[in-house]
């Protein structure tokens, strides 16, 4: 698919999947999307590993928009693209917004084939700094 | 710093670190839980545990290519902040060491991990974190001071952190609530680095 993927990071995996269910209601399988939570040990966290995981199954050549929760989730999801490696690291974001509408707003954008930069500029425009 | 990258004392060391990690992983999560999400002591026991695990393979190899194999191990085992954290100081300190460093060696190599750990957490000094201690131990290293010393100035430094406001992770969200706790993440550089300087006997 030409679309800009979506990778959803919660620390809760409630939170994670709850959010890509509203996801898929507005774009439907428009989207790559995947999603992942939880510190992979039944815990409330985020793990790189599965983060470099939700990456390749929502992987697109347009590249891969990330919504993240709290702190940690942002920090392991950083990693995890550094991790990821050349050339493949370029196309991939973390952004600054909610994650919930982040994550709507972000895919909606990306359903109508918006490039990686006008994703990522429309996830960030719900962030007030 | 003679011996220590021969098998034998890198084995000892991981042992020797897994070992302190995991009899403070109460005392780490209590600290924690003041201030943070009370995970910090668990996720520290899991991934210094994964280290112990493969301990043998870790030092079958040279220094430098070790230390960025447990930095590997530990982002994808220890969860939350501080597996990204911790791994990054160690990987990156396995860049910049040499197989048998000096003390020169080992400050400079020390001081581009603490650049690298600064960087993954958008933090600096003065922000209530792990770079509270790693920063005076640098520069207790750079200073020449003794091994002993360099273990007193790690403890003293966590205990600075105490009056500290955190401005960075999750105690930023308390404000001055976070004031009167200690760092956790503070806390185990300080046992990390009582642990090595121990174990490696202060050759340095």
């Amino acid at each position: 698919m030409s679309n800009v993927g979506i990778v959803i990071v919660s620390h809760s995996p409630l939170v994670a999947e709850g959010t890509a269910d509203m996801v898929r209601q507005m774009v439907g399988d428009e989207v790559p999307l995947a999603w992942c939570g939880g510190n992979g040990h039944g815990g409330l966290g985020t793990s790189v590993e599965a983060i470099m995981g939700a990456i390749d199954k929502a992987w697109s050549e347009a590249g891969v928009a990330i919504l993240v929760d709290l702190g940690d989730a942002e920090t392991n999801s950083e990693m995890a693209v550094e991790m990821i490696g050349e050339p493949r690291s370029q196309k991939i974001v973390v952004c600054n917004a909610p994650i919930v509408e982040g994550a709507v707003m972000a895919a909606t954008e990306a359903s109508g084939g918006a490039s990686l930069k006008e994703v990522v500029a429309t996830a960030h425009e719900l962030s007030p700094s | 710093m003679g011996g220590m990258t021969t098998s034998l004392d890198l084995s000892r060391l991981i042992t020797a670190t897994a070992d302190a990690i995991s009899a403070h992983a109460e005392e780490l999560t209590t600290l924690d839980q003041a201030i943070g999400d009370g995970d910090h002591g668990l996720n520290m026991k899991r991934g210094f545990e994964a280290v112990r695990a493969e301990a043998g393979a870790f030092a079958a190899k040279p220094l430098p290519e070790a230390l960025k194999a447990i930095g590997t191990k530990l982002v994808m085992t220890v969860g939350g902040a501080s597996g990204p954290l911790f791994g990054t100081l160690f990987m990156a300190l396995g860049k910049d060491i040499a197989a048998e460093p000096d003390r020169a060696n080992l400050a400079a190599a020390f001081g581009k991990a603490i650049e690298a750990v600064a960087a993954r957490g958008k933090s600096q000094v003065g922000q209530k974190t792990m770079l509270d201690v790693l920063q005076p131990v640098h520069d207790a290293l750079l200073r020449g001071k003794t091994a002993s010393e360099i273990v007193e100035i790690a403890d003293r430094a966590a205990d600075a952190t105490v009056p500290m406001k955190a401005i960075r992770g999750r105690a930023s969200f308390l404000g001055d609530r976070s004031i009167g706790h200690m760092d956790a993440g503070a806390r185990s550089v300080a046992l990390l680095v009582r642990t090595v300087i121990e174990t490696v006997g202060g050759r340095t």
